[in-house]
């Protein structure tokens, strides 16, 4: 405001500047060192480890897509994410309708401890789990992995949608339930509809949890057929510890989906994420 | 009529229940049972509290203890890191957006695939000494995952790098809702910078920075399985070992189902403990009223 400030106004803001480009590059330095890794080859890796390639080279991913049987990962990858996805979102729906707008005895108390199990560390569950699924014969299946996925992501789905469904005007129920409807007919026709963007919110960021997740997929699915893509790459390291590029490129296919997933829905990440601690 | 509406919460909350119970609920009961009992030649017998006397005689877990405990100090550096950067990005900086992208994405890579690509990074030959070598440092060019003294702070910076994001977003979050003639008023009276910052964000974001803190040290002492699997396996020597890590090891390596049930109990009951103050907070601070 006053004209003194006015050269300090331009150090500001240059620093500024400064400390978030240099904010930026070390966010980005392992995307860049993994793409130009990936498209080197093994030699060139060992004596130009910053520089582009001088002739990008495709052949690593060839082997990490053939050698990998990567087509065969990725389809376990989707149908844990799908399934999991899909079963704890509908399930997450109907809880948090009660929560939100029916009533029952011990309501908050029951919505307190679903809460709390949001941040149950998965590794507690995973031993007592294998004991019992081994005796169930339910490890090396779809279903034991994605039954733990939907319990792991349920409370904070139910948290997210409770707290969504709450904000809808009690008017519009009132007046579909004047129109007749039933709970049922309130939570398909009114609830669900009105509530797109929660679900969209909540639906990228569990796909992102679950294609991300390793520890339940390495522990679970030990069968090589029924690997996911994460524990996948996390074996290549020892396999091909001396071709780096090839593990590279398949580091870099395993992070592709999520870098599609971030671009197209960015902004349901931030409200997803930011959800439950801001408004 | 009446019995129906009493009865149909229960059938909307019926699947989560049964699946929370059998995710959640039963497993502790196994864990109770694991700990204390021990299977011989087929003969099962209870052996009270006498695997978590020998979990805690036993070196590795003390120290997976430790240095699960050392985790936390990466805390108050990402606190101040998402502090900074939301600050920076809330005073609308030229290109905030594109920037707020940038710096939340690391967040959302794969615990894996970041784990691996620093691995490679941090080697003795690897990219990161290759830098230091280019600028005439030649003497720091060490192997920091390869020696027991760096490794652990190493983990800790990847860890650093890849969860700030969550806290810088949460911050923003926080602040754009913040009625702009807060700011606008402290302004007029005359704060600096620094006043602004002291007087209105801080104090304005304080039950987020809590929030986030409280997030972060469960996130410290039980999500960080992927990251030790990834660099270090644990190593060199137990040097990066966490309890999390611990766990795995005894259970999937070693079969000793009964010893990792007893150290699963003792981490469900210290994380209990902050889960509990989670609670508290979120009630306390209003955190429902002012979510969804």
């Amino acid at each position: 405001m006053k004209l003194a400030k006015k050269p300090s106004l331009w150090v500001g803001k240059l620093s500024r500047q400064l400390i978030l480009l240099a904010a930026a590059t070390v966010s980005l330095i392992p995307l860049y060192f993994m793409v130009i890794s990936a498209l080197k080859g093994r030699e060139e890796y060992l004596e130009n480890k910053w520089g582009l390639p001088s002739v990008p080279v495709l052949t690593n991913f060839v082997t990490s897509l053939v050698q990998e049987s990567t087509p065969n990962r990725y389809f376990n990858s989707l149908v844990l994410t799908v399934g999991a996805v899909a079963i704890s979102t509908l399930f997450a729906c109907l809880a948090a309708y009660a929560f939100a707008r029916l009533r029952f005895p011990g309501k908050n108390t029951l919505f307190n401890m679903i809460l709390a199990l949001m941040v149950v560390p998965p590794v507690v569950m995973v031993v007592p789990m294998f004991v019992s699924m081994a005796r169930l014969k339910l490890v090396n299946t779809y279903e034991g992995v994605i039954l733990i996925y939907v319990g792991i992501l349920l409370p904070f789905s139910v948290y997210l949608l409770t707290n969504f469904f709450e904000t809808i005007p009690q008017a519009i129920v009132d007046a579909g339930r004047i129109d007749g409807c039933n709970n049922l007919g309130i939570f398909f026709r009114i609830m669900l509809p009105l509530s797109a963007p929660a679900l969209v919110t909540l639906i990228v960021v569990n796909s992102m949890w679950v294609w991300n997740e390793l520890l339940i997929a390495l522990i679970f699915l030990q069968k090589d057929d029924l690997k996911t893509v994460m524990v996948g790459v996390s074996a290549m390291r020892g396999r091909y510890y001396l071709d780096v590029p090839a593990t590279m490129a398949g580091l870099l296919i395993a992070t592709i989906p999520i870098i599609i997933l971030y671009l197209f829905g960015q902004r349901y990440f931030i409200r997803g994420l930011t959800s439950g601690a801001v408004k | 009529m009446k019995i129906m509406r009493q009865i149909e919460p229960w059938l909307f909350l019926a699947p989560s229940l049964i699946v929370i119970l059998a995710v959640f609920g039963y497993p502790v009961i196994r864990l109770i049972q694991l700990s204390t009992q021990k299977t011989i030649e087929g003969v099962t017998r209870f052996t009270g509290l006498a695997t978590f006397g020998t979990l805690l005689r036993d070196d590795i877990f003390l120290k997976a203890v430790t240095n699960s405990l050392y985790l936390l100090l990466c805390i108050p550096v990402m606190v101040f890191i998402a502090l900074l950067l939301a600050i920076l990005l809330f005073e609308r900086v030229r290109g905030w957006q594109t920037y707020r992208s940038i710096l939340f994405l690391p967040y959302l890579l794969p615990i894996t695939v970041v784990g691996l690509v620093f691995a490679y990074f941090f080697e003795l030959n690897g990219a990161f000494n290759d830098l230091l070598r280019a600028v005439g440092l030649d003497r720091l060019a060490l192997e920091w995952l390869g020696n027991s003294r760096l490794a652990l702070p190493t983990v800790m910076v990847v860890i650093i790098w890849k969860e700030v994001g969550f806290g810088m977003i949460l911050f923003l979050a926080r602040l754009m809702s913040v009625e702009e003639d807060l700011f606008d008023a402290a302004r007029i009276d005359g704060a600096g910078w620094w006043q602004l910052q002291r007087y209105v964000t801080v104090p304005q974001l304080a039950t987020v920075i809590e929030f986030f803190s409280v997030v972060s040290v469960i996130t410290m002492l039980s999500w960080v399985f992927g990251y030790v699997y990834t660099m270090t396996f644990g190593g060199p020597a137990n040097a990066t070992i966490v309890t999390e890590f611990y766990i795995y090891q005894k259970a999937f390596r070693f079969n000793q189902m009964n010893l990792a049930a007893a150290a699963s109990l003792l981490l469900l009951l210290v994380t209990w403990v902050f889960i509990f103050l989670e609670l508290r907070l979120r009630n306390r601070s209003g955190l429902r009223e002012v979510s969804g």
